[in-house]
């Protein structure tokens, strides 16, 4: 992978094209907001967005943006906030192809293509209408053990995974601590787009307590600096979620044009505290 | 604080700790701040023996491996009790997460299955909670099994529903029976008040008790330790239920 080093944020998600195959993280492991906002200005049509395994206000913004044209994920939920006003509407519209998964089965069909292998057995799932209505699941005879079956999984190969971490250095090596599944879904994608709380200064494999919990720069294609680039969520230690934002936004959704003037109006705190040329 | 009145929130997490008395592992998944509330009150009345794992914490998350982890480790018998809601529950344990009207295009949509279609499966008790006790939750059919109750005895299934707890009343589940069993009703309710909002038919012993009230020692660790604890993952139920307390 060659790395392209730092960029802008507008250059970060400027290599997500028309129909790729975006891989994101659930709203507790890192969310690339500001990435994801971007995304919407820019106008980006068909996504297949894999959530890993859920998403809440990432998916619900790209779904509201007219961003999806499929959508792969065990749930996309606002938590406390109630139902996903875009989702709702887009599942009611048919706007999107709804692939329902459950949480396992997006981890374990990401591990496939991980590991490069076409496909992953996994337990549950039959007798699901989840397993009934995914005609891309098959369910096998267990070639080692007579009468047990069990479900196989194609492996999930997105182009993209898109994340915010805390720490990223010039060399693209990205810190995510114990995030492992933004680690998976980095090894799974064909490129990793990050942006960044803050950039490390050094080379984050060279320090053994860090490198334990780093994603090598082999995999990330391009890190970009974005502070609070995880907001109106919240971010490991560093901010809590914004409840009056997600409040706002939801008063703000409940018409095509608020949403519109909402994605438009979207500006994160401190975002014009420059950062300085990197 | 003990002396406030028993809060109908605090009966159902005291009946939900009970279930995981001399467990090893729960974990708690989305959207359930009553259960999560209940795993961090058993733990804390195990003197720590139980390890609770809650969705979205920092602090309660044993997990380094990412995601997968919990799945894994359910998959290994490592978890021994887990929790469930449902759009949806009918009779025979099947759960709906996913909508109402229609599949794909559902008219109504949930969030969605998370873990239940594995975890389900693989977790000995799954406990089946719901605060609404309508009969358009507890249906005589779920519109879409998000996770099937029973399976055929081919089916590699270890686990399965044990309980179904609800704001009206507490029920087990007879597995080889496939039906509920009414265990007792909450303080302020009545059988046939749960009949006439029930949509399966379960079986009813005579002379259903009442829901025992939380003793006075549990009720000041849930007002608590644990109030504060919750607040972490759950802040508006927090502030809700025990207000300062969860500052």
């Amino acid at each position: 992978m060659a790395n392209k080093g730092l960029i802008s944020l507008d250059e970060l998600v400027g290599q997500i094209g028309d129909g790729a195959m975006l891989a994101v993280p659930p709203d507790y492991s890192g969310v690339a907001m500001a990435a994801t906002v971007s995304l919407i200005r820019r106008g980006v049509r068909r996504l297949h967005l894999v959530a890993v395994p859920t998403s809440g206000l990432q998916a619900e913004w790209l779904i509201g943006g007219g961003c999806v044209s499929t959508l792969e994920a065990a749930a996309i939920t606002l938590g406390e906030f109630g139902p996903a006003p875009c989702f709702a509407e887009g599942i009611r519209a048919g706007a999107f192809v709804m692939k329902d998964s459950t949480c396992p089965a997006v981890h374990a069909a990401l591990q496939a293509a991980e590991k490069g292998v076409p496909f992953m057995p996994l337990r549950g799932l039959i007798g699901s209408d989840i397993l009934k209505h995914r005609h891309d699941w098959q369910v096998i005879d267990n070639p080692f053990s007579a009468q047990d079956p069990i479900v196989l999984l194609p492996a999930i190969k997105p182009d993209f995974a898109l994340f915010h971490a805390l720490l990223g250095d010039r060399h693209g090596n990205v810190w995510i601590g114990r995030r492992r599944e933004l680690m998976t879904m980095a090894h799974a994608a064909a490129a990793s787009l990050v942006t960044v709380e803050r950039i490390y200064d050094g080379d984050l494999l060279a320090d053994e307590t860090m490198a334990a919990g780093c994603l090598p720069g082999l995999y990330v294609q391009s890190l970009a600096h974005v502070p609070r680039g995880a907001w109106p969520l919240g971010f490991a230690d560093e901010y809590a979620l914004d409840a009056d934002e997600v409040r706002r936004y939801l008063q703000r959704a409940r018409s095509p044009d608020g949403f519109r003037s909402y994605i438009a109006d979207w500006d994160r705190p401190g975002s014009h505290d420059v950062v300085a040329a990197e | 604080m003990t002396d406030l009145p028993v809060r109908p929130e605090e009966r159902l997490i005291a009946v939900l700790s009970g279930m995981l008395a001399g467990l090893r592992h729960v974990a708690v998944g989305n959207a359930s701040p009553i259960p999560g509330t209940a795993a961090l009150a058993e733990r804390e009345r195990s003197g720590g023996r139980l390890r609770v794992t809650v969705l979205g914490s920092r602090r309660f998350n044993s997990f380094t491996d990412g995601g997968r982890e919990l799945f894994d480790c359910a998959a290994q018998g490592r978890i021994d009790a887990f929790f469930l809601g449902g759009g949806e529950i009918d009779g025979e344990g099947n759960i709906n997460l996913v909508g109402l009207g229609g599949y794909p295009t559902s008219a109504v949509r949930f969030p969605g299955s998370f873990g239940s279609a594995y975890l389900y499966y693989v977790v000995p008790r799954v406990i089946l909670f719901r605060e609404e006790h309508t009969r358009r939750v507890m249906v005589p059919r779920v519109e879409f099994i998000s996770a099937p109750g029973t399976s055929e005895s081919r089916i590699y299934r270890p686990g399965g529903p044990h309980a179904l707890v609800t704001g009206l009343g507490v029920f087990d589940f007879d597995r080889s029976r496939r039906r509920f069993r009414l265990r007792s009703v909450h303080p302020g309710h009545t059988v046939e008040e749960i009949r006439d909002n029930t949509g399966f038919d379960f079986d009813c012993p005579d002379g259903v008790p009442t829901t025992a009230d939380p003793d006075a020692a549990l009720l000041a660790i849930v007002r608590g330790r644990v109030a504060g604890q919750i607040a972490e993952v759950y802040p508006q139920f927090a502030r809700r239920l025990f207000g300062a307390a969860a500052a």
